[in-house]
């Protein structure tokens, strides 16, 4: 197993977003988490490559739990990409300056060595003549595929993705799904937090609808939209897919 | 977009820039006529004031404006100087101070500590005090010459007390970042001291460019302040003059010299300013 969460606790105050969440995500799986708004899908992300510090549970990447508390979570970070629903681009650098930047200061990597490898990223998610733009002379899609080279270019072994359309326009989402569609044919691990069912229904190895705080029902797309067993996940899909 | 040429050779306007520009040439029509009636009053009343006689011959004596300008500019140089000192080093301490409130480190709480303690106190103290107490009591300590200059204690006054606004500044600019940047940045891997370098801090200190112009320009005018504790700088020069002359013409002339300088850098910040609110926007 790739990635495994055993039941995760994460609280706000008193405010209780994670209520045990368990997930198993084998090596080149692609989950999407659904569910509505306020249901805990960005926080559980972020619990993962530890942005939010979990309050109980573990997390196991490749076997090790890296989620024990007072381990340092930056080696961690590195393994695990992220890419947010509204890009967060550094806007001072340039689009191949933003993908450089952790290579260089993590990896150690010079800006000479690193170029090729980064400047092949951007030709194959066709950017290569967007390189030297800063974040705000590029489109919504352009910002958010170079967010996602930006975290590629770390290698990362598990890629999240928290909605990362839904601040597209409309015409602007294929060209962002089909970058996840591309490292899904390269075996990429990922997790998706989506609220474009028609695509977590083609793509998705497995679907997990989180709703309170708890996954309340997981499976393969063609079961779980198909034929939802609990009634929170039919009426949930029942508004999603009118 | 305009209608085209009508053959005329002119080129015709819309109907929106026809009324914008009435508009225009009307406020322009009350702007100017108000300020020439204001500034013809003020030059047809205040020469009618009883005083008036004694405070032209006082304060507007042409003689002794000419007599003693050059030298007040030979002095304005040592005010120069002593910002030139002073201004890089504020820079730097209160980028420092800024930087020590946030760290992590426990063993390095006492930084944390003395950097709030360090804030608190130089704002709370009128600076020509802090310039008094630094630039006599240091110096009384026996300092062997050329420590016991005040040119450096007086120096280090003013780098104290402006480090301490600049490090608000800085702070102010730090905390306008979303954290969304941070959550970017550490999602990379990067550390916490690499995600404010190169993160963090290029985009803070950006955003506090015109606030820092102003200090700077503040710090130009108190340089005057080290007039109190010894260099013959341009405040103290006119002092000088003042009593040599019996006519406070001198001080006028000060002040004109530190105009010439302090207009444009204000108008200078307000632009960045203005501009950096039409970039947000
Ligand atoms: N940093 C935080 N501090 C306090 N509460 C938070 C924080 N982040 C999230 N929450 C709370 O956690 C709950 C879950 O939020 P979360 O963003 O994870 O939901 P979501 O499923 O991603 O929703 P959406 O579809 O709108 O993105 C919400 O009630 C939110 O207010
Ligand atoms: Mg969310």
């Amino acid at each position: 197993m790739k990635l495994s969460l055993r039941d995760v606790q994460k609280t706000f105050g008193s405010n209780h977003v994670c209520k045990g969440i368990s997930l198993d995500v084998q090596e080149g799986e692609l989950v999407c988490l659904i569910g509505a708004s306020g249901s805990g899908k960005s926080t559980f992300l972020r619990c993962i490559n530890l942005l939010e510090p979990i309050d109980d549970g573990a997390v196991y990447l490749d076997g090790q739990d890296i989620a024990v508390p007072g381990l340092d979570p930056e080696p961690v970070r590195r393994r695990i990409g992220m890419v947010f629903q509204s890009y967060n681009l550094f806007p001072h650098m340039t689009a191949v300056e933003n993908a450089m930047l952790a290579p260089r200061r993590v990896r150690g990597v010079s800006r000479d060595a690193i170029r090729p490898e980064v400047s092949a990223l951007f030709e194959r998610f066709g950017l290569g003549d967007r390189m030297e733009h800063y974040p705000d002379q590029l489109s919504g899609g352009q910002q958010q595929r170079v967010a996602i080279i930006r975290a590629l270019a770390m290698r990362p072994e598990v890629m999240l993705f928290d909605e990362i359309t839904s601040a597209l326009d409309p015409q602007l989402v294929g060209e962002v799904l089909d970058v996840l569609l591309a490292l899904k044919a390269d075996g990429m691990t990922m997790v998706l937090a989506t609220h474009e069912m028609g695509f977590a229904r083609e793509a998705a190895d497995k679907v997990c609808f989180l709703a309170d705080g708890r996954i309340v029902e997981e499976g393969p797309p063609d079961v779980l939209f198909t034929a939802p067993k609990q009634p929170e996940t039919q009426a949930f899909l029942e508004r999603a897919l009118k | 977009m305009t209608i085209a040429d009508e053959g005329s050779g002119k080129p015709a306007r819309t109907r929106r820039q026809i009324y914008e520009d009435g508009l225009r040439k009307r406020s322009l029509m009350i702007a100017g006529t108000s300020t020439v009636a204001v500034v013809l009053a003020i030059v047809l009343l205040v020469p009618l004031a009883p005083g008036w006689a004694a405070v032209k011959k006082s304060f507007f004596n042409w003689d002794v404006f000419s007599a003693t300008f050059p030298k007040l500019l030979d002095a304005f140089l040592i005010d120069v100087m002593i910002f030139a000192w002073c201004a890089p080093a504020i820079a730097v301490l209160g980028l420092l101070i800024a930087l020590a409130r946030d760290v992590r480190n426990p063993a390095l709480y006492p930084l944390r500590i003395f950097s709030a303690a360090f804030t608190d106190v130089f704002r709370g103290v009128p600076v020509v005090l802090t310039v008094y107490l630094i630039g006599f009591g240091i110096p009384g300590l026996g300092l062997p010459r050329p420590w016991n200059s005040p040119y450096i204690w007086g120096s280090l006054a003013l780098i104290l007390t402006y480090s301490a606004y600049v490090a608000e500044i800085f702070r102010s600019g730090i905390e306008s970042i979303h954290p969304s940047q941070r959550a970017a940045a550490e999602s990379l891997g990067l550390s916490r001291r690499d995600t404010m370098w190169y993160v963090i801090l290029p985009q803070a200190v950006r955003r506090v460019v015109p606030a820092n112009m102003n200090m700077l320009i503040a710090l130009q005018k108190d340089v005057a302040l080290l007039s109190f504790i010894g260099p013959v700088e341009i405040f103290r020069q006119a002092g000088v003059f003042k009593s040599l002359y019996a006519n406070f013409t001198p001080y006028v002339g000060a002040a004109v010299i530190f105009l010439a300088i302090t207009i444009p850098a204000t108008r200078y910040a307000d632009y960045l300013m203005a501009k950096q609110r039409r970039d947000r926007s």
